[in-house]
């Protein structure tokens, strides 16, 4: 049996700047089509699921800012999985490294490390936020060292801390911080919740009930600097240059196992942050099911975003949109399926930068 | 606490994490590492106990797992052999891609109960003193289906001449493609075979070793489980076998460690704290974790490294693996 290959992949010297942009759209558009027909096949009706999912999402401002509340951990995680990413270092574990983050900041308030009553807002919220990130990074150094110093694949070492991580949570909510029984921490007071939109509305009524918290600012200084590092930095030019080639950049002296393990604990850093914004700015507490999978979905709002960090903005929107909606779609895994898809059509699409497609026949190649 | 009872659960549970990983050896050995087990175990395990529920065939529902593994690897296949995309990223998106299909086509199916893999203990085997109770009796087909895959899966690919292409494929594939050996056609096939003993050992937990689905936690995580077991193994069929059983022995052991009021003669912490438990369940994940350095760093002992082309896209012309 021969392969039908009648076409020919020629290495592509360069490509359109729109093309990358352009294949994200289309893959996101496909993937939304596929898994109409897929809803289709199992008796749904795709058109009504998927205006559902707009008017749940985009129907009104404070859906919208629902959608934003959703994007917010999205920032964070996709922003440290593009820096990972570009060094070709698979994190998967932001899961997990979120909820580590989530828990250290929650342990300002349930030690407490600080008094409550008397220490300033801004104080309480900045140890929270600094212990997030800590959090985080301790966790990602541990897939980072063993990464860099024994070469032990990442991608199951961060998954299998994601699972760690949950129970290690598990095990404080359900026994020593549980409120009464509940599987769930107290309350935390309000010095140590991150300021909403809605804590305006005594000015603005129009922002009463908006539950847009403050760490917005933290996702997009985090882009900013993101940003100022892999494209203003000699740092993130050694990166990028790890990433595409390492020989060459050990030939250039380039410390990888340092950076690779540096890099890592960023990375785990932003997304203890995340963690850290969704107790104080969200929930309020610690509880169980904090996280959507937002680990796993920043993995593809990383890669949709071409690892471009004002794109990671714009596509945690619209994955924040997927996330709102599919609290209440039937079927729940939907929102799964469109993420799947998406980032299979994302890689795929790769290929139409990487290479020129020729179409060739049979006579042609013989000549 | 029943010891024999711990190692004769323990070979069942090991069962689906050894199904697994002889299928993704088979995979790697070609040079495709296909990170998306967890994604076709799903599915093979959502359309397996779909299919026997509503057909009432439990054969049919295995058959429908295994076809089903094998057609969602082929669009890793695709993307990874033709498209050349990054292996990685796209075992990921499998693994995505399963789990979203799993949970939409398995909506309804939570707390049904359909039928399950015969039992059956071996005649004169069973008589053996302590390996016979716990290896031979009441286990499940699919327990014996796993005892006999490790030997015939070894032969094959040290003794058989498409066991050798398929190494070949693996370690070199240029001088695979000198020789004839089609290097597209022997990839799709064995990405195929491995998705199709995935979807199998999906399917080994719904239909027979934990029957019933509970959506993505069905799974729960044994496929990377068996994707570390794989590096742990050194893509070596007894050494997955070995790793298999020991993890599946130690995973029901430390289930079994929160029964007992006294434990090795002092009171049982477990069993007075629930809240330890959340320990106990941390222990597979650790295991795996401490399994993946213990293997790495022994394979780098013995020179052993993983198939030389695994993880790099072939084209001809081009230089490189």
């Amino acid at each position: 049996m021969k392969i039908p290959y009648p076409v020919f992949l020629k290495r592509a010297e360069d490509y359109p700047k729109w093309l990358p942009a352009a294949t994200s759209v289309a893959a996101v558009l496909l993937a939304f089509i596929i898994s109409g027909i897929i809803l289709k096949a199992t008796g749904a009706n795709p058109i009504k699921v998927y205006s559902y999912f707009i008017k749940a999402s985009f129907g009104s401002w404070g859906a919208f800012s629902d959608v934003i509340v959703k994007a917010i951990p999205l920032m964070l995680i996709g922003l440290g999985c593009s820096l990972a990413f570009r060094m070709r270092l698979w994190n998967i574990g932001a899961e997990g490294q979120f909820f580590v983050g989530a828990f250290l900041a929650t342990a300002v308030v349930m030690v407490p490390l600080v008094d409550l009553d008397t220490t300033p807002r801004w104080a309480v919220l900045s140890l929270m936020a600094a212990l997030g990130m800590l959090g985080g990074a301790i966790y990602a150094f541990i897939a980072g060292y063993l990464k860099a110093k024994l070469n032990i694949n990442e991608i199951i070492i961060t998954l299998m801390l994601n699972y760690i991580a949950v129970l290690w949570n598990n095990y404080w909510i359900f026994g020593k911080w549980s409120e009464s029984g509940f599987q769930m921490t107290k309350v935390f007071p309000k010095n140590a919740w991150l300021p909403r939109l809605a804590d305006l509305a005594g000015k603005f009524p129009f922002f009463s009930g908006m539950t847009v918290h403050a760490g917005i600012f933290f996702a997009l200084a985090a882009a900013i600097i993101v940003y100022l590092i892999i494209y203003r930095s000699k740092w993130g030019y050694k990166i990028t240059l790890i990433g595409d080639n390492p020989r060459a950049a050990r030939y250039a002296g380039i410390n990888i196992t340092a950076n690779t393990i540096l890099v890592f604990m960023i990375s785990g850093a932003l997304a203890g942050l995340a963690g850290m914004t969704e107790v104080s700015g969200v929930v309020h507490r610690l509880q169980e099911r904090i996280s959507t999978s937002y680990g796993f979905s920043g993995v593809i709002v990383a890669w949709l975003a071409k690892l471009n960090p004002f794109a990671v903005i714009v596509v945690s929107i619209l994955f924040g949109a997927l996330l709102v909606a599919s609290r209440e779609i039937q079927p729940s895994g939907l929102s799964f399926l469109i993420q799947g898809i998406t980032l299979f059509l994302v890689i795929s699409s790769d290929v139409l930068l990487k290479y020129e497609i020729k179409w060739v026949r049979p006579a042609q190649e013989t000549a | 606490m029943n010891w024999i009872e711990i190692f004769r659960s323990g070979l069942s549970t090991g069962t689906v994490l050894l199904i697994a990983a002889i299928g993704e050896i088979l995979t790697e050995r070609s040079g495709v590492q296909n990170l998306g087990v967890e994604g076709m175990m799903l599915v093979g395990a959502m359309a397996g106990f779909k299919v026997a529920f509503q057909t009432g065939n439990v054969w049919l529902g295995l058959l429908a797992a295994i076809v089903a593994g094998g057609l969602l690897s082929l669009a890793h296949a695709l993307v990874t052999i033709h498209f050349q995309a990054d292996q990685t990223v796209s075992g990921l998106s499998l693994t995505f891609l399963g789990t979203g299909l799993a949970l939409v086509l398995g909506e309804g199916l939570t707390g049904q109960t359909g039928p399950i893999v015969p039992r059956a203990t071996i005649p004169l085997l069973s008589k053996i003193p302590y390996l016979g109770p716990i290896a031979f009796t009441n286990h499940n087909l699919l327990v014996y289906f796993g005892y006999l895959l490790v030997p015939i899966t070894w032969y094959f690919i040290h003794k058989t001449k498409p066991g050798l292409h398929l190494r070949a494929v693996g370690e070199n594939p240029a001088a695979a493609d000198t020789l004839g050996v089609n290097i597209y056609r022997t990839r799709y096939l064995y990405t195929f075979i491995g998705g199709c003993f995935a979807g199998l050992a999906g399917a080994a937990i719904s239909v027979a070793i934990a029957p019933g689905w509970y959506s993505n936690l069905t799974v729960n995580g044994q496929g990377w489980i068996a994707v570390a077991l794989v590096i742990f193994a050194h893509w070596d069929p007894w050494r997955a076998a070995l790793g298999g059983y020991l993890f599946g022995v130690l995973r029901r052991f430390s289930l079994d460690l929160q029964g007992p009021r006294m434990l090795f003669g002092i009171a049982n912490p477990f069993f007075f704290n629930t809240n330890l438990v959340f320990f106990l369940q941390m222990a597979p994940y650790i295991l795996t974790i401490i399994a993946l350095i213990w293997g790495s760093s022994s394979a780098r002992k013995k020179r052993i490294g993983a198939p030389a082309a695994l993880g790099n896209p072939y084209q001809r012309g081009e230089r490189g693996l």
